[in-house]
């Protein structure tokens, strides 16, 4: 599903975020990528998603190498990903249930099919009876899980999520990891930003460690 | 991933549907209790030429209805925003009409530009008669009229107010005259200055007074006042043009945020820009609308004082205002400003907004 070759971005500043990184993902695996701020998480995911360039190496997502990958076919590309943010990037103009339409609209689903998944995606992760609110209303947990019904709801291949249980005390964040560990076993592959060890030890799954952007652990954490 | 990728999980439904029109149209009955993640599930039809041609013209109506209700929510400042294009646009709109008015005026100016021509001393009263009528034959002369000079002493008499000093003239000092009115197919100065020519041959000729200078400085005037609402258009088109493409700058500058998410959950460059491009139609339209209204009003406030003015002069002019089809060519050049505004904008800064 994912596979990186040597793979090293240096900003225009000259900071190394990452360093001849080299990994393979399986589809249908779940999987963490821990390190602390600044060692390269957040700059491995946006090379998957193409929202940034490598300066070496090439990145390979599902099928696709994405050196290559057509300027047109990027939105076409990212539909296959689900996103689930720290910060959430819910749009507060709008109400939950337009939120997590927003990737069926934008590929464009017939408006009963867009109602019918809205609400499969919004009963999985409990928030039915909020469809209506404004996202701004809700707590940070029922924000947080705005934001995976909306990566989940174009019933995605691959689902990335960047320190999705960051600002959430412990239980919360249990529940949203049973949620991801939900959609990994119907097959979606799961790839979870963390730094958060005591949860990586909790979930007993293969852990991608970074240390100032070079892969220095590959496995399960013991 | 594998370069020999063993198995792919799902065949992704790769459907696209037609309507996006989820605000307003909801499907009330019970969500289904499916799980929302099931890639194992039924590979789903390719989306049809149709749906997708249903998706794309829904988008176009949404993004044209809401980019109008957005505007529409900031009254105030989309007024100004319509205003502004407004008196850009009326401003050349109404020379332009101005100057059609003038046209007009010389025309009927030149129509009745006469030609004097002045016979000689011995030539006798049937003499000019035959004349007239040879010339009148002529095609590009229109009315051939003989002014005998006891005629034309009595026109003195009565027009000068100097009745009395002719009365004391041993003779008639005026010649006899063919007043000549010419055609106005053969109206333009070249056009004169041969017929012109053509009458003074005549041996029984004296002199023929045609005051063409007069002519050709209005078609002189004529061709100038038209080059400068041409220019002034111009450059109050590009002011349009600027106005529009600014004011859609900030709009995006407000959304930045949405086009961010929405450019992550996979939209064309096409979807993000569509909102912004009906903005700038509306701004167009808008101003369109209002500067139609604005040279309505004027020439109606104008057109009293000018008709009064007009019969002063023992004249018909009457102030012709903009017509009901130039309106609609107003606002839909207005229109096409607005959007030409926008893509402009949209080109120049919309690439910049890549999610980061």
């Amino acid at each position: 599903m994912i596979r990186f070759e040597t793979v090293s971005k240096r900003y225009d500043t000259g900071y190394e975020a990452l360093a001849r990184v080299d990994f393979e993902v399986e589809a249908g695996e779940m999987l963490f990528l821990t390190g602390h701020s600044g060692a390269g998480k957040s700059t491995l995911m946006k090379l998957i998603l193409l929202m940034e360039q490598p300066s070496n190496g090439n990145v390979f997502v599902d099928g696709h190498h994405l050196a290559r990958l057509p300027k047109g076919q990027l939105p076409y590309f990212r539909r296959n990903i689900g996103v689930v943010f720290q910060n959430h990037q819910l749009l507060f103009d709008r109400t939950v249930y337009d939120n997590v339409a927003l990737p069926l609209q934008v590929a464009g689903y017939p408006h009963q099919e867009i109602g019918k998944r809205v609400r499969a995606a919004l009963d999985k992760v409990d928030l039915l009876d909020k469809e209506r609110s404004n996202p701004m209303t809700l707590s940070g947990g029922e924000q947080q899980r705005v934001g995976i019904a909306r990566a989940v709801v174009n019933k995605p291949t691959l689902l990335l999520a960047d320190e999705p249980t960051g600002n959430l005390d412990p239980e919360l964040s249990n529940e949203i990891m049973t949620l991801f560990r939900q959609f990994n076993e119907v097959g979606t592959t799961v790839m979870i930003a963390t730094h958060d060890i005591e949860l990586l030890k909790r979930m007993n799954k293969r852990v991608l460690g970074l240390v100032q952007g070079k892969l220095v652990h590959d496995g399960v954490l013991w | 991933m594998k370069s020999n990728r063993p198995s792919k999980p799902e065949r992704r439904p790769n459907r696209m549907g037609a309507s996006m029109n989820t605000r307003n149209e909801r499907p009330r009955r019970e969500a289904p209790r499916a799980e929302p993640v099931r890639p194992q599930g039924a590979v789903q039809s390719q989306m049809s030429w149709r749906d997708k041609f249903d998706a794309w013209s829904a988008h176009h109506s949404n993004s044209a209805i809401e980019s109008l209700l957005r505007m529409l929510e900031t009254p105030v400042q989309s007024l100004m925003t319509w205003l502004v294009i407004a008196i850009a646009i009326a401003l050349p709109a109404a020379l332009f009409v101005v100057f059609n008015n003038v046209q007009q005026i010389g025309q009927s100016w030149q129509d009745s530009s006469q030609i004097s021509v002045f016979l000689k001393k011995d030539a006798t009263a049937s003499q000019a008669q035959d004349l007239r009528v040879r010339w009148a034959q002529r095609p590009d002369v229109a009315q051939a009229t003989y002014v005998s000079p006891e005629q034309a002493l009595e026109e003195f008499k009565l027009g000068s107010g100097l009745g009395e000093l002719a009365n004391h003239l041993d003779e008639n000092p005026l010649p006899a005259v063919i007043l000549i009115k010419p055609k106005i197919g053969g109206n333009t100065p070249d056009a004169l200055t041969s017929l012109q020519q053509a009458l003074v041959a005549d041996p029984l000729v004296a002199d023929v007074r045609l005051d063409m200078l007069w002519v050709k400085r209005l078609h002189q005037f004529i061709t100038v006042a038209e080059r400068f609402v041409v220019a002034l258009a111009g450059l109050l088109a590009l002011g349009v043009l600027l106005v529009i493409g600014n004011t859609i700058r900030m709009a995006i500058e407000a959304r930045r945020e949405e086009i961010v998410v929405v450019k992550l959950v996979g939209a064309t460059d096409a979807y993000v820009r569509r909102p912004f491009l009906y903005t700038g139609l509306w701004y167009g339209v808008g101003g369109g609308i209002l500067a139609a209204i604005l040279l309505a009003v004027m020439f109606w406030w104008l057109s009293a004082p000018v008709a009064q003015l007009a019969d002063l002069y023992q004249s018909s002019f009457r102030l012709q205002g903009l017509g009901f089809i130039e309106s609609l060519q107003l606002i839909l050049i207005a229109g096409l400003t607005g959007l030409l505004g926008a893509w402009i904008a949209v080109a120049r800064h919309l690439y910049l907004i890549q999610p980061r």
